[in-house]
């Protein structure tokens, strides 16, 4: 954590380990606390081996997929003669996610020299930071550490003295949630309306300007200069579980608990300890009910599932959720699951791209369902309705905001069936203290 | 040219080879299976938003949209299977939860194509319980409403006018269900060809102000014509209720006019609907014009002709047949053809090739040229000598300085209308107009072209073909070989060398170049 607090003893600080450090965000301060060793390091290094040593350190990606990074890296085709793009992506717009805004507000320094490796692994001379518009702060330091990082030649036309350009560019988002899809983000940084494209071509293929592009989160390139400085191997070591998920990663901890925050733990830990003794449990005289766990994308878990999960990409597979973007939101008993889902499926039928006939049309219906249950004028045929809508608007569609929509609703009622039947009949749930 | 690979696919049971690169929906187009969709359209960018045309291809984990799915070797597509026909019954319920259900009263009713699938494959009910978006009805400018609740965004306005109009007017605004197409500030759809929207639209949203509330879609007769508004000859289907035109839209034809019709030419028509027309031949009599029957006005025609040489002026307007039989009696009387056209600036339609509103507004400058006319577009009697029988075949003379017509011995008329400012016409033959006969026309690019006969001519108007074909026999040129238009142009194609091995029944609806044409398209 760092940043309100000190960091927890059994939480592993990497890349927040300078959480709370006004000093590190200067260059000087970054340096003196052993950064740009990785990029310098890394541009005496073939691009290829580069991937290689990523590909060996199990990285992922940290945005939501959990691609494995050495792995997309290595779809550009680097002798094509086209220009190659970099975007990295800070529009973190996913409720209950707010890891990368800590990177970028604490540790400026960190990205650009993980951006820096990540356009010359992937032989790219430009690279965008593409910015979530609400970012303020983030956004100030990350303009005032590009401008240092370009005065002092660490970036720019002749990076660190080794001839190779690594031109870095924010780009500010202007508040949409889409934007954060990889090939709406790249629409609008084209200055296009941010829709998402269709798959294929893949971006690798073309994708900024036309040309071969690659992606990566905010947290997964910060990770990338530690790899580099401590090997493959010793990232890889840091896994507590499932070998496919390996180093740290931050969660962001929101909702009814005692001590929100970012934690940043070795992946595989158990969710159990992470729940009650990093972030000190839920809020006195309360029991949690229902956590959804990757950001709000993903299914709802009950509480006794969660305690069960190991903190790592598999592991919240096996109870039918996702790590997605480590945005752990809490419910405790106090909350009623129908409003809250509600509030949630609210949400993205606002942020609809409105492409999609599936996504434009289906995520406000469900809203407009929902938030009839939640105002008591439900009925049973309801629930069915949804089931049903939740089919079209799955695994259909140009990109995944709708399946985002259905995925926590569906799992909402699956798990929490009587909350909904008890609005419908009438009656109000026990477990349901704040009116709704 | 290199070889294009071909891939075999089955869709549908039935197996099918199309190019590499070919999408699923074109290669079950070719296969005879129609891939219900509607953002997809053959001249504008693949969006693929619709999502209506989901199908399920095996081995595919997830439902494909065959419109931005190219075809694999060996790929089995199901377009019915019980998965895609569910998933496009939802697509179809959902595009109707918010649409008002206004058939009754909405002009698209009929060859709509939400109404068509719903029907087809759609939900018979809604579980739709909540209120309805609702949204004003827009004015786009030009010829175009913009019927809001109706619209399924699908886009296909848009591209269009960003990719083939290049005149980026329109695009999506808002987020979510609460999006909408709008128009750009300060601008509007009064483009050349900005109309086509309407005719791109698969619904009722974008509607066309002129044919508003004029007609339902089933009581209308569709016949395939070509626009006689310019040298272009864009490909167009008249459609008539009761013997009245109400709607001329493009037909499709890849070598002319693509999907597309311009404004201009689509809202010029009434004029094939005008009521004073002439109905009747006639004679002059003690100096008046009366009615009498075809082989009396035949018979003074030709008789005013003999010895004497005849100054035609005919018309861009007219036929190559027409123009044909006007040539033989050019020629019989040792006379001489002239033709004048009336001309606009050129307006093209940036994203197709080769595809305007033309300078020369007549559809068929090319064929008068080629069949001898001589243009005069400042001085079109300038010609005419003293004692010449002045013959007009299809110019209604507007604007024209006619002081010379009185150097004629005689003046024949052949028209839809009487010219004013004539001395009194020795013999009127009353001639059918475009849409009232059928014939062929030659476009700037010398494409032969048919039209057929929408609706009846009034009277006792004939063909103009058939009318001239008649003077022609009785002033002594051959014309005995033409009795039907196919006759006409047979006999056209076998004298003139310009339409040699061109045969009727070959042009068929899409028409084929002259020889020499300069541009095989």
């Amino acid at each position: 954590m760092g940043y309100p607090h000190k960091s927890h003893p059994q939480e592993t600080p990497v890349l927040s380990k300078h959480f709370g450090d006004p000093a590190a965000r200067t260059l000087e301060g970054w340096k003196a606390r052993g950064g740009y060793t990785a990029l310098a390091q890394a541009l005496t290094m073939a691009p290829t081996a580069i991937q290689d040593v990523v590909k060996a350190s199990g990285l992922r990606g940290r945005g939501g997929a959990g691609f494995p990074t050495g792995l997309k890296w290595s779809f550009m085709k680097l002798e094509d003669g086209k220009p190659h793009y970099l975007c990295c992506n800070a529009d973190e717009s996913e409720p209950g996610t707010f890891k990368d805004r800590e990177i970028m507000r604490w540790t400026p320094h960190a990205l650009i020299e993980g951006v820096a490796i990540g356009a010359y692994a992937i032989g790219a001379e430009t690279a965008y930071i593409y910015i979530r518009g609400e970012f303020s702060e983030p956004i100030r330091v990350m303009e005032a550490a590009l401008a240092e990082a370009r005065a002092a030649g660490v970036i720019g036309p002749n990076a660190m003295g080794s001839g190779k350009r690594i031109d870095i560019w924010v780009h500010k988002g202007a508040g949409a949630y889409i934007c954060g899809e990889e090939t709406a983000l790249m629409n609008s940084i084209e200055g296009k309306r941010g829709n998402p494209r269709i798959k294929p071509p893949f971006p690798a293929v073309s994708g900024l300007f036309g040309q071969p592009t690659t992606i990566n989160n905010v947290e997964t390139l910060t990770a990338v200069p530690h790899i580099l400085n401590n090997g493959a191997e010793w990232y890889k070591g840091m896994c507590l579980s499932s070998p496919k998920s390996t180093g740290s990663k931050l969660f962001s901890v929101c909702g009814n608990v005692a001590k929100p925050g970012n934690y940043e733990v070795v992946l595989g830990f158990p969710f159990k300890d992470f729940l009650y003794d990093l972030c000190g449990g839920p809020p006195a005289g309360r029991k949690f009910k229902a956590i959804i766990p990757g950001g709000s994308s993903v299914p709802v878990i009950t509480i006794e599932e969660a305690e069960q999960v190991r903190m790592d990409y598999e592991g919240f597979l096996e109870v039918g959720t996702m790590l997605g973007s480590g945005g752990v939101i809490i419910f405790d008993d106090a909350q009623s699951m129908p409003r809250q889902l509600a509030r949630l499926a609210r949400f993205y039928a606002h942020e609809s791209c409105a492409q999609c006939t599936q996504c434009r049309e289906g995520t406000a219906w469900m809203t407009r369902i929902l938030e009839r249950i939640v105002a008591g004028q439900g009925t049973f045929e309801d629930l069915d309705t949804i089931f049903d809508l939740s089919e079209s608007m799955t695994g259909k569609t140009i990109c995944v905001l709708s399946d985002s929509c259905a995925a926590p609703v569906v799992s909402g009622i699956k798990k929490f069936r009587g909350e909904f039947e008890a609005l419908i009949t009438g009656r109000r749930s026990s477990t349901v203290a704040v009116g709704v | 040219m290199t070889a294009t690979k071909m891939v075999s696919l089955t869709i549908e049971g039935r197996a099918v080879s199309v190019p590499e690169g070919t999408t699923i929906l074109e290669a079950a187009k070719a296969a005879g299976v129609l891939v219900p969709h509607y953002c997809y359209h053959p001249g504008l960018p693949v969006a693929g938003v619709c999502r209506m045309c989901l199908v399920e291809v095996e081995k595919f984990p997830k439902l494909a949209p065959s419109c931005a799915t190219a075809v694999g070797e060996g790929q089995v597509v199901h377009v019915y299977s019980e998965k895609a026909l569910e998933a496009r019954k939802g697509v179809l319920e959902l595009l109707l939860i918010n649409h008002p259900l206004d058939c009754p009263i909405c002009d698209q009713a009929g060859e709509c194509e939400l109404q068509d699938y719903t029907f087809q494959e759609g939900r018979a009910d809604s579980r739709y319980r909540e209120p309805k978006r609702f949204n004003p009805v827009e004015d786009f400018g030009g010829d175009v409403l913009y019927v809001t609740n109706r619209c399924i965004l699908c886009t296909r306005c848009v591209r269009f006018m960003d990719d083939v109009h290049e005149a980026p007017v329109l695009c999506v605004s808002e987020r979510g269900d609460r999006a909408v197409i709008s128009k750009a500030a300060d601008a509007d759809l009064t483009h050349p060809w900005a109309a086509n929207v309407i005719d791109l639209c698969p619904v009722g949203a974008l509607v066309s102000k002129d044919f508003l509330n004029k007609a339902r879609a089933w009581e209308l007769d569709r016949t395939a014509s070509v626009c006689p508004g310019c040298s272009q000859g864009c490909n167009t289907v008249l459609e008539t209720r009761d013997n009245v035109v109400v709607r001329m839209k493009p037909r499709p034809n890849e070598a002319v006019n693509h999907f597309y019709l311009c404004d201009v030419g689509r809202l010029d028509y009434q004029w094939l609907n005008r009521a004073d027309r002439l109905e009747s031949p006639k004679i002059r009599l003690h100096d008046v014009l009366s009615p009498v029957d075809w082989e009396l006005a035949i018979a003074k025609a030709a008789e005013v002709l003999r010895g004497r040489r005849a100054y035609v002026v005919g018309s861009p307007h007219l036929s190559n047949e027409a123009l044909f039989l006007l040539k033989r009696i050019v020629g019989t009387t040792s006379g001489e053809g002239v033709f004048r056209c009336a001309t606009g600036p050129e307006a093209p339609l940036p994203g197709v090739e080769d595809l305007a509103l033309r300078v020369d507004r007549a559809p068929n400058v090319r064929g008068a040229e080629l069949l001898g006319f001589a243009r005069r577009d400042d001085d079109l009697l300038g010609g005419l000598r003293s004692g010449d029988v002045l013959v007009v075949a299809g110019d209604a003379l507007e604007g024209v300085d006619l002081r010379r017509a009185a150097e004629a011995s005689a003046v024949i008329v052949i028209g839809t209308t009487l010219p004013a400012g004539l001395p009194v016409p020795a013999a009127v033959l009353p001639i059918a107009n475009v849409a009232e006969e059928e014939g062929t026309f030659t476009n700037l690019r010398g494409r032969v072209q048919r039209f057929l006969q929408a609706k009846a001519a009034p009277g006792l108007a004939r063909p103009s073909w058939y009318a001239l074909a008649d003077l022609a026999t009785a002033v002594g040129a051959p014309s005995d070989d033409c009795g039907l238009p196919s006759r006409a142009f047979a006999a056209l194609a076998a004298s003139e060398p310009a339409f040699l091995g061109l045969s009727y029944d070959a042009l068929g609806l899409r028409g084929a170049p002259v020889a020499g044409a300069e541009v095989a398209r």
